[in-house]
């Protein structure tokens, strides 16, 4: 497996939500009664209003890169 | 009722038949769009050039029926602008729709001050027809109709064919081949050339209806609507009361069956109300491909539009494509057939409009991807994206039911002299001229006073009359084109009453930009040099 490239100084990977079990409840009570295709749709609409607070490209590539990491070499 | 009748043009025997031979400079196989427009532009410049066309009419059915501003403005420098504009619908205003709600709406140009509109409809046999009209107008050119390349022999120094016609076979002999002869071009077959790229799984049903309403002239475009669930639906007004509607179909689709009228009216119904009062005049079931050869020269053929790279629809960057490789390719020719740039210059064409349609094969791409999601995660962040963009600007900007044609910008050019000062603007080395309001010797634009051949426009009375005279009287002319200031000699000078010339070219006293004869910027400075021009026009040929 090759490591993937991380753009450590601009992807935080350190902690940095404050209430870290707090976000972990609401993440998950999101999907309550919600069907497996609705879940689909709201995780990918959650991640599409994040990406574009994000913005910078970098930020972004370095995310992916590291959401795909140890999955497939 | 049919609102069109296809002419049809005279067969004639070819003198070759009877012992005598020819040798041409230039022939061109294929009387579509693209070779007609290489035609005219060739015989515009005094080039002869021979069609050879193995049809005796213009386009069965409506086809490409978007034709973009730039390929309108192409057609105004070979004199057939006017016309298809006059005929062809216009339109700026997209409006996508997800199930019945709007989605969102953009303006393709959003800004005004431009002659020509961002896109006009128009059916493909009306084009073809202006485009033939003009071509009889023209000495130098003559269209062969029914006559058919069955054979051909390139050579390094010349181009031999073998011309089928009902009367007999003949031969003829080039130097130089352009091979427009569509998709599934022939000659592309007969010499084996690799055509690369993928198809598509996916079938849509293309229907034009006569239907008399007052629908706007926008394109609307529906992701999954309650009359044609969970597939796309395409409409597009064209004249003569004449509507484009494009359904998707799926893959399983079975193409014969889905183009019976029995099966095609109920989807109509469905999409216009049971009132509406329409007729089917054309339906087509179609797949489609993105692909390219991997070169468009090939010695002394040079394919160009469908022949050399295929698209999806969606984008309109087909036909129009086509146009803007002939409008590259023919000022090159022409050079190399006067002896006044090197036979590498072709090379350019090459490199240029491979670029281009890499451009165009990206773009087709995506927009397919987002019509036609290949898997359930991708459909899963297409529908997303659908939903967020009633509320969220941000989503309309990835919403992609085809990103419409523009010209591409020839950054990356051999040809180009890189800037040396700092500009602001659009209009980067390698970018098609942008139009502006003027008042000037040939009209009210100013695309009306560039192209042909080289040109320089300059912001102010900085070029004196020497300057001037020395450009324009070298081997390869540069007129030049002074915006503001005195009146010398007999140059053309343009009055930037809007300022919008200053402004899309962010021109200031003594600024220049040098254009190629195919109206993209190749050079441009702060102040003017002889010198500096010169070596400009010197690279921009391939010298």
């Amino acid at each position: 497996m090759t490591e993937p490239v991380f753009a450590m100084a601009t992807l935080k990977t350190d902690p940095n939500i404050a209430g870290p079990d707090d976000f972990y409840e609401e993440l998950i009570g999101l999907h309550r009664e919600l069907t497996d295709a609705q879940s689909a749709l709201v995780n990918a609409k959650l991640i599409l209003l994040l990406a574009n607070h994000i913005g910078d490209p970098d930020v972004l590539h370095a995310a992916m890169a590291a959401a795909r990491a140890d999955i497939v070499g | 009722m049919k609102t069109h009748t296809n002419p049809t043009y005279e067969y004639r025997r070819a003198p070759e038949l009877d012992g005598s031979t020819r040798h041409c400079q230039v022939v061109i196989v294929g009387a579509g769009p693209v070779g007609l427009v290489a035609a005219i532009d060739l015989a515009q410049r005094g080039i002869p050039v021979l069609v050879l066309d193995d049809d005796d009419t213009v386009s069965e059915g409506s086809r490409a029926i978007c034709y973009s501003k730039r390929t309108l403005e192409i057609l105004d420098r070979l004199g057939c602008g006017e016309p298809i504009a006059r005929k062809g619908v216009s339109w700026n205003v997209g409006k996508v729709y997800q199930g019945s709600e709007l989605a969102y709406q953009f303006d393709v140009l959003p800004e005004s001050g431009h002659h020509r509109p961002a896109f006009v409809n128009l059916q493909q046999y009306y084009f073809e027809e202006c485009l033939v009209q003009r071509a009889l107008e023209l000495p130098t050119l003559s269209i062969r109709w029914r006559h058919e390349v069955s054979g051909v022999v390139p050579d390094a120094d010349c181009v031999t064919l073998r011309v089928a016609t009902r009367d007999g076979d003949y031969a003829l002999t080039c130097d130089w081949l352009l091979v427009c002869d569509g998709a599934r071009s022939p000659v592309r077959h007969m010499l084996g050339l690799d055509f690369e790229g993928q198809a598509f799984r996916d079938r849509f049903l293309i229907a034009d209806i006569h239907m008399t309403s007052d629908f706007p002239a926008e394109r609307r475009f529906w992701f999954d609507p309650p009359f044609h669930p969970n597939q796309s639906v395409l409409l597009h007004r064209q004249p003569d009361d004449v509507w484009r509607v494009d359904f998707q179909l799926g893959w399983d689709a079975d193409p014969e069956l889905e183009k019976q009228p029995e099966r095609i009216l109920p989807r109509l119904r469905a999409m216009l109300g049971p009132d509406a009062k329409f007729e089917i005049e054309w339906a087509s079931v179609y797949t489609f491909q993105c692909r390219r050869m991997q070169k468009f020269r090939h010695g002394r053929l040079l394919f160009a539009g469908d022949s050399a790279h295929l698209v999806s629809p969606f984008g309109a960057r087909g036909a129009n494509s086509g146009v803007q490789d002939a409008d590259n390719l023919v000022w090159k020719l022409d050079l190399v057939l006067r002896g006044r740039a090197p036979e590498g210059l072709l090379d350019t064409y090459d490199s240029e409009r491979v670029a281009a349609a890499d451009e165009n094969i990206a773009s087709s791409t995506r927009a397919t991807d987002f019509i036609t999601p290949k898997s359930a995660v991708s459909r899963t962040f297409r529908d997303a994206v659908l939903s967020l963009a009633r509320r969220h600007p941000f989503a309309r900007k990835l919403v992609n039911s085809g990103r419409l044609s523009v010209p591409k910008v020839l950054s990356q050019s051999p040809l180009n002299t890189p800037d040396s000062a700092p500009f602001d603007g659009a209009m980067v080395p390698g970018a098609a001229a942008a139009d502006a309001p003027v008042r000037g010797p040939r009209g009210d634009w100013l695309l009306e006073h560039l192209g042909g051949g080289f040109d320089l426009l300059v912001f102010g009375d900085v070029v004196d009359s020497a300057r001037a005279g020395e450009l324009a009287r070298r081997p390869i002319a540069c007129r030049v084109v002074q915006v503001g200031g005195a009146q010398r000699d007999d140059r053309m000078v343009v009055d930037d009453h809007a300022g919008l010339v200053a402004a899309r070219y962010d021109g200031k006293p003594g600024t220049c930009y040098l254009f190629r004869p195919d109206q993209h910027v190749c050079a441009r400075w702060r102040a003017f040099t002889v010198t500096a021009v010169h070596a400009a026009i010197a690279r921009a040929t391939g010298q």
